[in-house]
């Protein structure tokens, strides 16, 4: 009897391949993603109430992508061949476009959509500052100190065809994730069409929900009011896109369910004993019911300013536990089961190896003070531009 | 005979490239290249398996881990032993892999059988397709072999394995598994399993040779492979397969 092992496991399955900093990249992407499309509310649906939140979202997403492939480095085996992706990348393979589509997002969305954004400030800051910080933004500049009100219209046109490729480039990146562990056409736990688009709406509910608490946080630390309507916009947002997501969670729980393959009875065992706590009570019950339920009382009700961001926060903060559940579901829970189907296994989290606990909680902050570090040279609150094209 | 300076930069040219090809070569199955009469074109490598003859030794498993050096914890081939009861799941073990053999039944009224596992060097192998940067690949004579030198390490392979067949080298941080001891088989030896096999329960075979019983075999028995609805055209065939066995 192998300690840990229930039943039967093929004997190279006994040791999990895949570890908690691949639970990050998902949860990582996806709040990207997810911030991306909040900004976009702002500049292409128009949704003006959130605009105190663009250039916040922007960051973000800058932040969380520039970490966003470091969980992967991290897990290679031979981290100093990942190149390779890029230059003989294998056209069968989901995983090889990740470096493409990361660097489209990187490059051709995020990066020119926050340069034209803050194009004008950073003139003026090149221009105004002194020593050091003047170099800097003299750089951020890239030679174009033209801000002239015809120039500045040129980038807002620019600006709002950048965000409006940037849509559904947010759309492929997290979609495409949510290929990665669909295809798997071994493995039942992932393999299903609708992972992609569950990938997606997970997505977009974390990121949004991120960007709603770092706004109340960012404003508190700044001693400024919230902004109400906004708050309860992005709150309106949040319960929509999270109403779909739970549906298209639940279809695909109901679908398997309703099917019974020859898998269900292992997964259905394995949801009710080792992920019972993780995706039952964590996923599911707190990061998910409570959430909705707090977010769908705003929407029957009305409460008290006090109230609704006492609720707005602890929903945003359940979410974003629940949504990193979610994602420790699909990539643990796929592995703690073994392919015949007749016997389970456990997973340990190490502590400080290379993959282990201490690592994933530094690579988890390390976007937060990239974020403070953009906000420092790129101050969102200053803003206020509005956008015409 | 009068050498050219042209002449000797030609001579030096061919000698590093075939020494390059060799080393190649060498890196992927682990010892010399095959010998110049092999020719990969000419062969398409699977095996059959008769569960009736397998009587669980262990042989096969003992002799790969010491041929492939297969690191402890690790298996590139393996015998699991089911143990079938009417209306019940099966009981399946496989300790150790069965290096060590198995302990007798405790029950000897039930469906008991052995099953050796291996990669099933498939035609369309999910492995192959997923692997990042093609260091997984089918070899002209269809064996599924991995580049060491090239291999990330990011195991979506073993994710895309139907089988449980791949591990992660605990040394090399590169992808191992059954190479079909392609280090033997291209000089014209048969695998290290198969060599063995005190029954003859496994044999290596050749669908690319006329004169191979494998013809025989497969036009008058009925066989079967792991897991047909995965489609992944595997090429290690079962005689005698229980339905139960997955």
């Amino acid at each position: 009897m192998v300690p840990g092992i229930d039943g039967f496991m093929y004997p190279n399955e006994v040791e999990l391949q895949w570890s908690v900093l691949i639970v990050l990249y998902p949860y990582i992407t996806g709040l990207v993603a997810g911030a991306f499309i909040l900004a976009s509310l702002e500049r292409v649906f128009r949704v003006d109430a959130v605009r105190p939140t663009y250039r916040l979202a922007l960051l973000t997403a800058l932040a969380f992508l520039l970490v966003a492939p470091l969980p992967l480095q991290l897990h290679l085996g031979h981290p100093e061949r990942s190149f390779e992706m890029y230059l003989t990348p294998h056209r069968s393979s989901a995983m090889a476009m990740f470096g493409f589509v990361y660097l489209w997002y990187l490059t051709v969305v995020l990066l020119v959509e926050i340069w034209l954004e803050y194009r004008v400030e950073i003139v003026e800051l090149a221009q105004s500052s002194t020593g050091i910080k003047r170099w800097i933004y003299a750089v951020l500049t890239l030679g174009s100190y033209n801000i002239s009100p015809a120039a500045r219209r040129v980038d807002d046109k620019v600006g709002f065809a950048v965000t409006v490729i940037g849509v559904p480039s947010a759309f492929l990146l997290h979609g495409y994730v949510g290929f990665i562990f669909g295809s798997v056409k071994a493995n039942p736990w992932w393999s299903t069409p609708l992972m992609p688009v569950v990938f997606l709406f997970s997505a977009m509910v974390s990121g949004i929900a991120a960007v709603m608490v770092l706004y109340a946080v960012s404003m508190k630390m700044r001693r400024t009011p919230i902004d109400m309507r906004c708050l309860d916009t992005i709150a309106r947002y949040l319960f929509y896109t999270f109403v779909i997501d739970f549906t298209l969670e639940m279809l695909d729980l109901i679908h398997r369910t309703y099917e019974s393959d020859e898998s269900f009875r292992s997964l259905d065992f394995m949801v009710h004993t080792r992920l019972w706590g993780s995706h039952v009570i964590l996923q599911i019950f707190l990061g998910t019911l409570v959430p909705l339920a707090l977010l769908a009382a705003n929407q029957l009700w009305t409460y008290s300013e006090g109230v609704r961001k006492a609720m707005y926060m602890t929903a945003g903060g359940l979410t974003l536990v629940g949504i990193f559940a979610m994602r420790w579901n699909v990539v643990i829970g796929g592995q703690l089961f073994s392919k015949s189907f007749l016997g389970y296994t456990t997973y340990k989290v190490d502590m400080v190896s290379r993959e282990g606990l201490v690592p994933a909680i530094l690579l988890m902050l390390l976007p937060f003070a990239i974020f403070l570090v953009l906000v420092k040279l790129l101050p969102p609150w200053r803003g206020g531009t509005t956008h015409e094209a | 005979m009068d050498i050219s300076r042209r002449d000797m930069f030609k001579l030096g040219g061919k000698l590093l490239v075939l020494a390059s090809v060799g080393a190649t070569l060498e890196q992927i199955t682990g010892t010399s290249p095959p010998s110049d009469a092999y020719r990969m074109a000419d062969h398409w490598w699977g095996m059959i398996i008769d569960i009736d003859e397998c009587i669980g030794c262990g042989n096969c498993a003992r002799a790969c881990s010491t041929e492939n050096n297969v690191p402890q914890g690790y298996f590139r081939t393996w015998v699991e032993r089911y143990e079938i009861e009417e209306g019940k799941p099966p009981h399946v073990e496989s300790p150790k892999g069965a290096l060590d053999g198995f302990p007798p039944l405790t029950r000897t009224d039930l469906k008991s059988f052995f099953v050796p596992k291996l990669c099933n060097h498939c035609v369309d192998s999910p492995c192959v397709q997923v692997c990042p940067v093609g260091a997984t690949f089918v070899s002209p004579d269809g064996v599924v072999l991995v580049d060491q030198t090239y291999c990330l390490g990011c195991r979506y392979c073993v994710q895309a394995c139907p089988y449980g067949c791949r591990y992660l080298h605990p040394e090399t941080n590169t992808v191992d598994k059954c190479t079909l001891c392609y280090h033997r088989i291209t000089k014209g030896l048969t695998t290290a399993c198969c060599e063995n096999c005190p029954t003859g329960a496994r044999l290596l075979v050749d669908f690319k040779n006329p004169k191979d019983p494998v013809h025989e075999l497969l036009r008058t028995h009925k066989v079967q492979v792991l897991k047909p609805y995965m489609a992944t055209g595997a090429k290690v065939y079962y005689e005698n397969l229980d339905g139960e066995v997955r």
